[in-house]
């Protein structure tokens, strides 16, 4: 029987296109086969539900940041919104320092204040018409500003025990967080992926101009998109502070940066218009492995941010890469059809 | 008779300078009308006007005789006015489905806001298939898609909310000959199912093969309306370059080359 060359061609179309699809998994499975043979207890029951548990408080924030960056737009502000909630939301239940108020009523109150403070990136993103990037940056000054004055250089003690089980506590082996996190997760990929507001996001991102002249309500959609990411920092917020059980203004630092590497990792285009949940979470427990991995293995803080760091510049090139190469095959075809 | 659109005294200026002077335009109903200028005549921003991305500063406009306000894209559409943008206005990042019902998705479920995924790609390939167009699964993604697909998923679009008025702009500017060809066949197939089309283009031989009647602009003036079935290309390109008055600087000898 003699070769077909166009065999060959598809065999190798095919699994091109599968390394396209599936590189944050198969970055993933790479990781942890790795881990598992050069950390210690990587593989345990015990350190698989740490890990999963720790990245928790990161996929609900990554979730909201999506909505974000799929309509187009970027929210560094995350980790500052979580400050300042965590800090208000302290001082409202704290017994010692602040007004005692049941932990029932405040987490509704704080989940609508980080609610609040994204929308408010989106209202100045709509009235100074200035990239989104900019905008969060410096908010995210203001609120972790605000924070600290808040806090007053206190760190809040003096919660309701009440208030441990949604950090700490387990349904039967699992931690509520990671639940809270599925349920996050589930209702996100619905939003996202199934209904006409989703469509929308996803238009939006892919071309705002086209979205306008379908008649979507840009300025409308883009409050609405950063007050789900504020929504998400809201709910992080409550579970960082139950897990901590202080108000402190470290807790969610730094977060947004670890939600943006894990979208990134996980196919959500820093451009706008495209990703999935399910490759979110890939991202998500990439970062997670990795930070679990490096620790076990005793590598340094520093040397786990180096790796990180190049990650983040690896998975933004990939994507650039990806776009100049179906803008390329773009123009080969229309050049094809000219002919 | 009424008209499908009528524009009245539509003035429009950008900064200093006056895009539209007491333009007046009429559009019968069930007829293709080809809108022709040289650039900056004023054509896109007059449809523009029209589809709701810009407001006129000064104007009346009529739908089917009654008197409308439009103020933005999603009023044009409730009129049932489409519009197809020269630069497409479609989303890469999405599948011929989407892009059709983009901004209109069909809907199920108590909340009404599940998307009928099932519905949006049977409709599509519905639509495909009664325009007869080139395009093999509702699923494809337009970003891979060649000019003439991808305008064909324009028209679609349009059809698909049961337009009345469809306005094209330079729909095939950046087409090949085989593919230009293509979509006027399927510009007179929307004409048949009962479609009133504005159609502009620097591409006059297009007009003379499918328009029914031809709207001449100059420096935002409207020059005349004439039946294509009287006229030549040479009367068309003289009244694009010299105007109604024939006052123009250019020289008399005027010789079509190409506007496309």
């Amino acid at each position: 029987m003699k070769n077909n060359p166009s065999q060959f061609r598809n065999l190798s179309g095919n699994i091109g296109m599968i390394v396209r699809n599936y590189t944050p998994l198969l970055v993933l499975v790479a990781s942890i086969v790795l881990f598992s043979f050069i950390a210690p207890n990587f593989m345990t029951f015990n350190n698989l539900r740490l890990m999963v548990r720790q990245v928790s408080f990161v996929t609900i924030s990554a979730v909201g940041l999506m909505f974000v960056m799929v309509a187009g737009g970027i929210d560094l502000s995350i980790g500052s919104q979580i400050i300042f909630t965590n800090v208000v939301l302290s001082l409202m239940m704290s017994s010692t320092y602040g007004l005692g108020i049941n932990p029932l009523i405040a987490i509704p109150i704080c989940i609508a204040m980080g609610t609040i403070l994204g929308m408010a990136n989106g209202f100045l993103s709509n009235t100074l018409k200035i990239h989104p990037l900019i905008i969060t940056l410096g908010t995210s000054f203001i609120y972790k500003g605000f924070g600290y004055i808040v806090a007053g250089g206190r760190n809040i003690d003096g919660l309701p025990d009440s208030f441990r089980v949604y950090g700490q506590g387990y349904v039967g082996p699992v931690p509520v967080p990671i639940i809270i996190m599925i349920i996050v997760a589930i209702i996100g990929a619905y939003f996202l992926h199934n209904t006409n507001f989703g469509s929308r996001v996803f238009a939006m991102g892919g071309n705002q101009e086209a979205a306008h002249l379908v008649g979507i309500n840009i300025k409308r959609m883009k409050l609405v998109v950063f007050a789900i990411g504020g929504f998400a920092s809201g709910i992080t917020a409550v579970l960082l502070l139950s897990r901590v059980f202080n108000g402190q203004v470290t807790t969610g630092a730094g977060i947004e940066f670890d939600a943006l590497t894990a979208a990134l990792l996980g196919g959500v285009s820093f451009a706008g218009g495209e990703g999935t949940i399910m490759g979110l979470i890939t991202g998500v427990m990439i970062i997670g492995v990795l930070n679990n991995g490096m620790q076990l293995f005793g590598l340094q803080d520093f040397y786990q941010n180096l790796i990180k760091g190049a990650l983040l510049l690896a998975a933004v090139g990939y994507d650039q890469y990806q776009k100049s190469r179906r803008a390329k095959e773009k123009i080969a075809k229309a050049a094809l059809v000219s002919q | 008779m009424e008209y499908a659109v009528e524009m009245k005294g539509i003035c429009k200026s950008f900064g200093g300078v006056q895009a539209l002077n007491n333009v007046d335009l009429e559009l019968r109903q069930g007829e293709i009308m080809g809108i022709v200028g040289d650039n900056g005549a004023g054509k896109s921003t007059l449809m523009k006007i029209l589809s709701g991305a810009y407001q006129a500063d000064k104007g009346e406009i009529f739908i089917f005789g009654k008197q409308v306000e439009i103020h933005n894209p999603l009023d044009s559409f409730k009129l049932g006015i489409s519009m197809i943008y020269q630069d497409l206005a479609l989303f890469n990042n999405l599948d011929v489905a989407r892009n059709i019902f983009v901004g209109r998705e069909l809907v199920w479920g108590p909340l009404g806001i599940s998307l009928d995924k099932k519905k949006m790609y049977r409709r599509t390939e519905e639509l495909i298939k009664d325009l007869r167009v080139d395009i093999k699964s509702p699923k494809l993604n337009v970003a891979r898609m060649s000019g003439g697909q991808r305008q064909m998923v324009a028209c679609a679009r349009a059809i698909a909310f049961q337009s009345k008025i469809m306005i094209m702009d330079e729909p095939t500017a950046a087409l090949g000959v085989t593919e230009a060809n293509k979509l006027l066949g399927l510009i007179k197939n929307l004409k048949n199912l009962g479609l009133s089309i504005l159609l502009i283009t620097q591409r006059i031989p297009d007009i003379l093969a499918i328009a029914d009647r031809v709207f001449v602009l100059k420096g935002g003036v409207r020059q005349d309306i004439l039946n294509v079935s009287d006229i030549t290309l040479d009367d068309v390109v003289t009244l694009i370059v010299k105007g109604k008055d024939g006052n123009s600087e250019i020289v008399d000898d005027v010789e079509y080359q190409s506007f496309g």
